[in-house]
């Protein structure tokens, strides 16, 4: 039997089958993958799981994919990094960075969903994939498309960094840069998608694409011990990996991985793109949607499809949410660099910048074991730090010059 | 003549066609004039009390009708209208 009975829509329930279908025809809800939890019960164990291989497809009872003809092999399994110096700095004992900027192949957390959706766009017979992507995404669907011989079209929007650009032409997919924002990206894909037999990732393969996130819950509770964290701080765009750990965690549960789910579920935004946490501050179960203005580029999604989840999965783990600026963001980029040698793009800097002041509110407490995910890697948003960074020293050739700028005593030291 | 993108979801009642074409002054009434036109629409479109579904998003020339007046938008002859659900991100 199938681990996937079905897909069922969020709002309604009704079910569909596990085709490309991404939208409930009745009331526009979006579809969700039905496991037979039944049947995976049988045979899952932490023993199973740890004797598999090292990438998030040990976790593959999970993961809405029939066979193991698998695009992206190598995804997942990134580092747990006990932080002790930026624990010490933000005074809490255990904190955690989930290290998603060495993820292969393209250095983010997107390389663990797309892995899922085109294993999937293949077994459901696709030969072109495309996705609407802030970058991270694009960068990932045309590296593993080159290495499936998928054809691709990547839509991204006309204000992308340097690196993120280069990041997807590199591969030589078709790279659509759109006059507009990620919104106005989105809404033109949608409709693309309606008109060619394409594999959209985040768009008609939206309800496998999505479950790939889940594997950063499992990887996080393995690494630890199996044993779950107390609080999770996480960066919101759609809003869909935070609502995916929620229930990779509750996965967990129902099948026996661990007793039980106490994790608060934190969220992060930038100031200039923070639909889901003022929603949240303000107390109400709906967002409104934003124009962006953020250097948080990878997160600046004025409506988040998934915020409305979001917002339930943070409120009924009654754990909290947060926005900082970009002044903050650049400065969480910087400690976390400084301290633990990891530089991270501008939603890492979102996420350490939102730990930071959820510390400082005292919302999460020193003793309290800690796990911040960082998913995307610094080296692709450069502009974002290159003016606060400084400069290298210049000299000469010369041991005089060194000693000279250094001012060095006999037992080294010294100072530019 | 106001053109209406159709998305898939909706193209059963819409006997197929991907664009339909209104002469409604506003989103609502255009909702009201589909759905005489195409019965059941507007059950999917809007829930029991008559707002548009949480998951619905209504373009007008390119713009978010919550960045105009949300339902009661007016339209106007030549103006382009996309009907597109909620997708994810990133």
């Amino acid at each position: 039997m199938s681990k996937m009975k079905a897909l069922v829509c969020r709002e309604c329930g009704k079910e569909y089958p596990t085709k490309a279908i991404h939208v409930c025809e009745m009331c526009f809800g979006p579809l969700e993958v039905k496991y037979n939890y039944d049947e995976i019960k049988k045979t899952i164990s932490r023993k199973k799981i740890e004797d598999g291989p090292r990438s998030m497809w040990r976790y593959i009872d999970l993961l809405p994919v029939e066979g193991t003809n698998f695009v992206g092999p190598h995804a997942g399994f990134t580092p747990l990094v006990r932080a002790k110096n930026l624990g010490a700095y933000l005074g809490l004992d255990e904190l955690y960075i989930k290290n998603d900027t060495v993820n292969h192949p393209t250095l983010s957390f997107k390389d663990r969903v797309v892995a899922v959706a085109l294993t999937r766009a293949r077994e459901l017979g696709f030969e072109t994939v495309a996705c609407a992507s802030t970058g991270n995404l694009a960068n990932s669907v045309a590296a593993h498309a080159a290495s499936a011989n998928l054809h691709c079209y990547v839509f991204i929007p006309g204000d992308l960094e340097a690196a993120k650009v280069l990041g997807n032409l590199i591969y030589k997919p078709h790279v659509v840069e759109i006059e507009g924002n990620y919104d106005d990206v989105n809404r033109l894909c949608s409709e693309i998608a309606a008109e060619h037999g394409w594999a959209f990732v985040n768009i008609n393969i939206r309800p496998y694409y999505a479950e790939g996130s889940k594997t950063l819950a499992f990887e996080t509770v393995e690494q630890l011990g199996w044993k779950t964290p107390d609080q999770v701080v996480i960066p919101m765009a759609s809003g869909s990996l935070l609502t995916k750990i929620w229930k990779g965690l509750h996965e967990m549960k129902a099948l026996g991985l661990i007793d039980a789910v106490h994790t608060k579920i934190n969220g992060a935004q930038a100031e200039g793109c923070s639909p889901i946490s003022t929603a949240f501050k303000a107390g109400r179960d709906f967002f409104k949607p934003v124009k962006p203005q953020t250097i948080a580029k990878s997160l600046a999604i004025g409506n988040p499809a998934d915020g409305y989840y979001a917002l339930k999965a943070t409120a009924e783990s009654h754990g909290s949410m947060d926005m900082v600026t970009d002044a903050e963001v650049v400065e969480g980029i910087q400690l976390l660099a400084q301290t633990e040698g990891i530089f991270a793009e501008t939603a890492g800097g979102v996420t350490i910048g939102v730990l930071k002041k959820l510390v400082k509110q005292g919302v999460i407490k020193k003793d309290e074991v800690t796990v911040a995910y960082v998913t995307g890697n610094g080296l692709k948003t450069q502009e974002a730090v290159i003016d606060s960074v400084g400069r290298p020293v210049r000299i000469q050739p010369s041991l005089v010059a060194f000693e000279k700028t250094f001012k060095m005593g006999k037992n080294g030291g010294g100072d530019a | 003549m106001i053109k209406v993108r159709i998305p898939t979801p909706l193209r059963p009642l819409t006997k197929g066609q991907g664009e339909v074409e209104t002469k409604a002054g506003s989103v609502v009434e255009m909702i009201e004039m589909l759905n005489s036109a195409h019965p059941g629409i507007k059950d999917r479109l809007c829930d029991e009390t008559g707002e548009l579904r949480r998951f619905v998003n209504i373009y007008v020339n390119e713009e978010d009708i919550r960045f105009l007046k949300g339902k009661d938008t007016s339209l106007k002859d030549g103006d382009e209208v996309s009907i597109v659900p909620a997708i994810a991100g990133g």
